[in-house]
């Protein structure tokens, strides 16, 4: 179903003193406006061109990539990127991939051992590192 | 002619061995991104943006960073054709009308054919446009330089309402997409009196969302995510391009010199006036069909039907950066994350860049000339290479996609609570591809809405809050009577049509 927009009326509408709030607040009503007329769009929209939202398989598909991403997010704040990014690649080639494990080390580990020569020598640009780069004295 | 004598200046800056380098450097990681999916010109210049950081820093470094950041968007935008030849997947927005003509023809095995018309007509929209900024922004700027902050936000309304009134999307959808980004612009410190908006007490918010954070996650996981639902396998035609095909269809392609010029005329219009390259491809591929003598067999694999859209959406691509340059509006997502880069460097975007920043200026003009000349030869060469890329498998392309946003987010501003807004980014790009919102105003807003507020507020300042201050002076109430025409332009072509029918 598309009934949409109900996300984008969060009610978000506050006014933080007279002038720094002025357009804030103004959006904020904009935006109340134009989800009310989107909702009503959304429900009187004719039933045949109402297509499914999303499909359970399709949605399957996407939350098992959605969940992995947030548990990566999480796990670059305590490991660091290059341990995550190992497991990360490695989770997606072996478990939607299929592919056998000497090929999930290789792929894994090359790329991020690439992306630590391109940022951190070539580029200068330090990344989050954790307990094992610390291990390696590569901090 | 002074222009000729500055574009002169200019070729001597950019034509250094370093330049030169980056120019391919810049178009050869621009194709790449532009044939993966999930990477495309807006994020993947987002992505590697912080990497200049340390290069726009050295004397003259500004202008290399530039060099390579818009050689990257050439390189996007004449990577799209390929995958939407080969593969009838385009990889940019802008690159679906070519797969119109340009799929049947790679399954009638005219691959490269359809290629080389495809790279060919990029390159002359792409030139024409340079023309026309080479032209025309010298004039556009020292215009601009007579602006104060009511004609500004003139020019901000003019260019918001643009998208409403020119965008495929219903309107209103336009409107709640572009409001949510003014909402996410103004959290953090207010720009005119220093007080925190929006935070909800939060100190990760405190320095607002940045705008590149936004634009990875919109336009990278959340594209990521769509591919995955619609599968995993790419399956493709065969490319095989060869002296004797590209002169073949070189000796073919002065026959539609008309649909050229039609359609560089519609992109460069499209891409100054910010509507950007995707409506322009379609209208120009619209147009050319009309007018063509066999335009039913449009559809089926004709030439004609691959150039209209490629050399309108270059065109188009290219002349956004116009209004970039000259005015500080950007007309694309693209251009609108080099204007955040611009910034970043320390440049103010707008017309004194043309009398500041000579060299600058005239230096990324005459880059646009030699970079898309880099582009055509580096596609026309390589083909085969990128269309490899794609056999990749995506369970193993995609996680590694979806690292390098996560270090692109991360490197903007050091910090990992970033990549959580990217994933956050990422879904709100999800959803809003799903339900048909619009992308590209939502980041025009994130980008410009903290300029706009204030050219609001100092305007409101200076006729303490008089709002007919838009309307005294003729040049501002010229600017502000036509963007609310655009704006209300659904509204009175639904009234036109309804006069018609009755």
């Amino acid at each position: 179903m598309i009934t949409d927009s109900v996300r984008l009326g969060f009610g978000w509408q506050e006014v933080h003193g007279p002038r720094p709030g002025y357009f804030p607040f103004y959006i904020g009503l904009i935006i109340c406006i134009a989800s009310l007329i989107n909702i009503v769009r959304a429900l009187r929209m004719a039933p045949d061109q109402n297509k499914t939202f999303v499909q359970v398989g399709q949605l399957k598909l996407v939350l098992t990539v959605l969940i992995p991403t947030a548990i990566y997010a999480a796990l670059v704040t305590w490991i660091g990127i290059y341990v995550s990014s190992v497991l990360f690649i490695g989770f997606f080639m072996r478990w939607l991939g299929k592919y056998p494990w000497w090929k999930v080390a290789a792929v894994s580990i090359v790329t991020v051992v690439v992306f630590y020569v391109v940022f951190e020598i070539w580029f200068k640009v330090p990344l989050p590192k954790g307990p094992v780069e610390s291990l390696l004295g590569l901090n | 002619m002074d222009e000729i004598q500055s574009l002169m200046h200019g070729f001597g800056v950019a034509l250094t061995l370093k330049n030169l380098a980056l120019m391919f450097t810049g178009v050869i990681l621009g194709v790449i991104i532009g044939v993966l999916p999930g990477l495309g010109g807006a994020n993947g210049v987002a992505i590697l943006l912080p990497l200049t950081f340390g290069m726009a820093q050295t004397p003259g470094g500004a202008t290399s960073a530039i060099i390579l950041l818009s050689c990257i968007y050439w390189g996007a935008l004449f990577g799209g054709a390929i995958t939407s030849i080969l593969f009838n997947i385009p990889g940019e927005p802008w690159s679906v009308a070519t797969t119109f003509d340009g799929y049947p023809m790679a399954q009638q095995g005219e691959a490269g054919k359809a290629l080389t018309a495809a790279f060919t007509s990029s390159f002359i929209g792409a030139f024409v446009a340079v023309v026309v900024i080479t032209f025309l922004s010298p004039v556009v700027a020292s215009f601009a330089l007579e602006f104060g902050p009511p004609e500004f936000f003139a020019v901000y309304l003019l260019t918001f309402c643009a998208f409403i009134g020119t965008s495929k999307e219903p309107p209103f959808k336009t409107i709640a997409a572009m409001m949510l980004g003014f909402a996410l612009a103004a959290v953090g410190l207010d720009t005119v009196t220093g007080t925190l908006r929006l935070t909800f007490g939060s100190t990760h918010l405190l320095t607002g969302f940045d705008f590149l954070v936004a634009v990875i996650g919109l336009f990278g996981i959340g594209e990521i995510l769509l591919t995955l639902e619609e599968g995993l396998a790419f399956k493709g035609a065969q490319a095989k391009i060869n002296l004797r095909v590209v002169l073949d269809t070189w000796k073919e392609l002065p026959r539609y010199w008309l649909t050229s010029i039609r359609s560089s005329a519609v992109g460069c219009f499209m891409g100054i006036v910010p509507g950007g390259a995707t409506p322009a491809s379609f209208m120009s591929y619209g147009v050319a069909r009309r007018f063509s003598r066999d335009g039913d067999k449009f559809g089926s694999g004709k030439v004609e039907g691959v150039v209209a859209p490629e050399t309108a959406a270059h065109a188009a691509g290219t002349s956004a950066l116009l209004p970039m340059i000259t005015l500080g509006v950007p007309g694309s997502p693209t251009a609108a994350v080099l204007l955040g880069g611009l910034m970043i460097w320390g440049l103010q975007p707008g017309p004194l860049l043309f009398v500041e920043q000579k060299d600058f200026v005239w230096g990324l003009i005459a880059s646009m000339y030699l970079g898309n000349i880099a582009g055509l030869i580096v596609v026309l060469t390589c083909v085969p290479l990128f269309a490899a890329i794609l056999r990749v498998p995506f369970s193993v392309i995609a996680p590694i996609i979806m690292v390098i946003c996560a270090i692109g987010s991360f490197t903007v501003k050091n910090a990992i609570f970033d990549v959580w807004m990217m994933v956050v980014f990422g879904i709100l790009g999800y959803l809003f591809k799903k339900l048909q919102y619009p992308l590209a105003p939502l980041v025009l807003a994130i980008v410009l809405g903290d300029n706009a507020e204030s050219a609001f507020r100092q305007s409101m300042l200076m006729s303490q809050g008089e709002m007919g201050i838009f309307f005294s002076k003729k040049l501002v109430g010229f600017m502000t009577a036509l963007a609310l025409i655009l704006l209300f332009w659904p509204l009175i072509s639904w009234l036109i049509a309804r006069l018609r029918r009755v």
